[in-house]
């Protein structure tokens, strides 16, 4: 009996704590489908707002800057910061550690404080265009997120791999490209996943960084302090629902994954019985 | 030719775009027209208005990371106490909503609490006068706390999953009621998760600035709002004072760095190891 009591009111608080962080998100999702512009207000079902939406072409065009700021940033921080963990990587300990201190400042440092120093520096060297004023910032702040997934991975790949592959006759660049980096493919992965989530995700940097140009939550937040449009509303439930299936999806895939691989080994034991 | 090449064209970005820029505030901090001066740190330190914004950043801050505890405790708590399977399908229903964009989740509660909005429309249904949810210091707290509250469960249910079970059995055989163990044994042994919990809110939470202005609606200004402020709207005038604020704030977060540094420190290596 008190055992029944005390898992009731286990679920009960664990309940409501899944309430109160899913509450808004379930309310703003709902209200997207509102046919009043005031939100509380239930007029009717209907798809107005997404029409609306696309239809926005600021909204639209924002969308395009974070994508493809995403996908660019995720591109190029990936390859420079496979490359440095890749170099970092025979360093003799003292550069080493320099270089890999500094480039922790990024993860370390407030966003707030590494937009308002890209602020600074771009107008110091007279870089004027938005784009590419977001671009640098989010390649920047990506670069030590993918030597720190690389990283481990070339620690546990041998030394020797690449100097096996020279003596058997490869250049640098094969031996680079044909040996070490197929070895590391993992953590290069893992390292671009990251990157361009970091991008598609960030606020502060960019709003400090750039200039005259918005990605989405740049316009979100100078939208939002306008007043609420169910515009918004419609827009963050698309990027939910997106998110949420890509979740599924891969979650999916790794336990289909482990239940092959659990389905092999007991074929594998049946056999050898 | 030497691997270390590969490293060169990083080096070069990163002398450029990483540490250049962090010299730069250095720079604007102290200096005035080139001339080496104290006078902009100074002024921010003494500077009443700013020093009471700051005031308010931390007791906001601190007061978000004890609520995150303690409601974040329990739940990573009982999550750890969980089948596996239950427990990881459970731990990732708390994680999802992080995945959604943060300016987001602050705005889904700016429509809950406005005037208009559904809570308002709540107390209305059931006869109560509406009440000034939005724009008030609560709204702010609310935000923070439900921003953040993921970071806190995240690594105390990490440790405490990791936990060695033996431990509590062996408490019980000993004779150990189940608050005694939990007290002497499991909540000591998982310091160190509550101590990163405890960073991971408390310093984002110190800098934060966009849930200050959705939220408390400009009317209570913290800390990064100041700083956005001297750099967005007052311009290059204040770089300056906005270096100094800066570079105060850079100051307190490592201060609280290696203050939870060494609390794990002292906590004891006997804790959950390394958490991520």
């Amino acid at each position: 009996m008190v055992k029944k009591l005390r898992n009731f009111f286990k679920g009960t608080y664990l309940g409501l704590m899944l309430v109160f962080l899913y509450a808004p998100i379930i309310v703003l999702m709902v209200f997207s489908f509102n046919d009043s512009k005031t939100m509380g207000n239930w007029t009717g079902f209907s798809f107005r707002w997404y029409e609306a939406l696309f239809r926005d072409s600021t909204i639209m065009s924002a969308l395009g800057v974070t994508f493809s700021v995403a996908i660019i940033s995720a591109v190029v921080s990936t390859v420079i910061g496979t490359f440095a963990a890749i170099g970092l990587n025979s360093m003799r300990k003292r550069p080493r550690a320099i270089i890999e201190n500094i480039s922790q400042l990024p993860v370390v440092n407030p966003d707030l404080v590494t937009g308002i120093s890209f602020m600074m520096l771009f107008a110091a060297l007279g870089i004027r265009d938005g784009y590419t004023r977001m671009l640098v910032a989010h390649i920047t702040f990506n670069i030590p997120y993918v030597i720190l997934s690389v990283m481990p991975k070339l620690r546990q790949s041998s030394n020797m791999l690449y100097e096996a592959a020279m003596d058997l006759g490869c250049t640098p660049w094969q031996a680079l490209t044909r040996v070490v980096i197929p070895d590391i493919m993992p953590g290069i992965v893992s390292g671009f996943i990251m990157a361009f989530t970091l991008s598609l995700d960030d606020f502060v940097v960019s709003w400090f960084a750039t200039d005259g140009i918005q990605n989405l939550s740049i316009y979100i937040y100078s939208s939002a302090r306008r007043g609420i449009s169910p515009k918004i509303n419609a827009l963050s439930t698309l990027l939910f629902v997106a998110v949420v299936t890509l979740l599924l999806f891969i979650n999916l895939k790794s336990i289909r994954e482990e239940k092959e691989a659990d389905i092999q080994r007991k074929k594998l034991k049946t056999k050898t019985r | 030719m030497k691997r270390t090449v590969f490293a060169y064209p990083y080096v070069v970005w990163m002398l450029i775009f990483i540490l250049a820029p962090m010299l730069m505030i250095g720079y604007y901090a102290f200096t005035s027209e080139g001339a080496f001066t104290m006078e902009n740190v100074v002024g921010a330190l003494t500077n009443e208005m700013y020093m009471q914004v700051l005031l308010r950043s931390v007791w906001i801050a601190l007061k978000a990371t004890v609520i995150c505890l303690l409601l974040g405790y329990p739940i990573a708590y009982l999550l750890s106490n969980m089948k596996k399977s239950t427990a990881s399908l459970l731990s990732v229903l708390f994680i999802v909503p992080m995945w959604m964009n943060f300016l987001l989740r602050t705005y889904a509660w700016q429509v809950l609490l406005s005037p208009s909005g559904l809570l308002n429309g709540l107390l209305e249904v059931l006869g109560l006068p509406t009440q000034q949810f939005l724009y008030t210091e609560s709204a702010i707290m609310l935000g923070t706390v439900y921003n953040f509250l993921p970071f806190m469960i995240l690594p105390i249910y990490t440790v405490l999953s990791k936990m060695d079970r033996s431990l509590i059995e062996a408490s019980h055989d000993l004779g150990a009621n189940s608050v005694t163990t939990f007290l002497k044994v499991i909540f000591p042994l998982s310091i160190p998760g509550v101590i990163s919990g405890i960073t991971m809110v408390f310093i984002p939470a110190i800098t934060t600035f966009a849930i200050s202005r959705l939220l408390g609606g400009g009317k209570f200004m913290l800390y990064g709002d100041l700083i956005e402020n001297q750099f967005i709207t007052l311009g290059m005038d204040a770089w300056g004072s906005g270096s100094a604020l800066s570079f105060i704030l850079l100051v307190l977060v490592l201060i609280s760095m290696a203050i939870m540094r060494k609390a794990e420190r002292d906590a004891g290596e006997e804790g959950g190891g390394k958490l991520w």
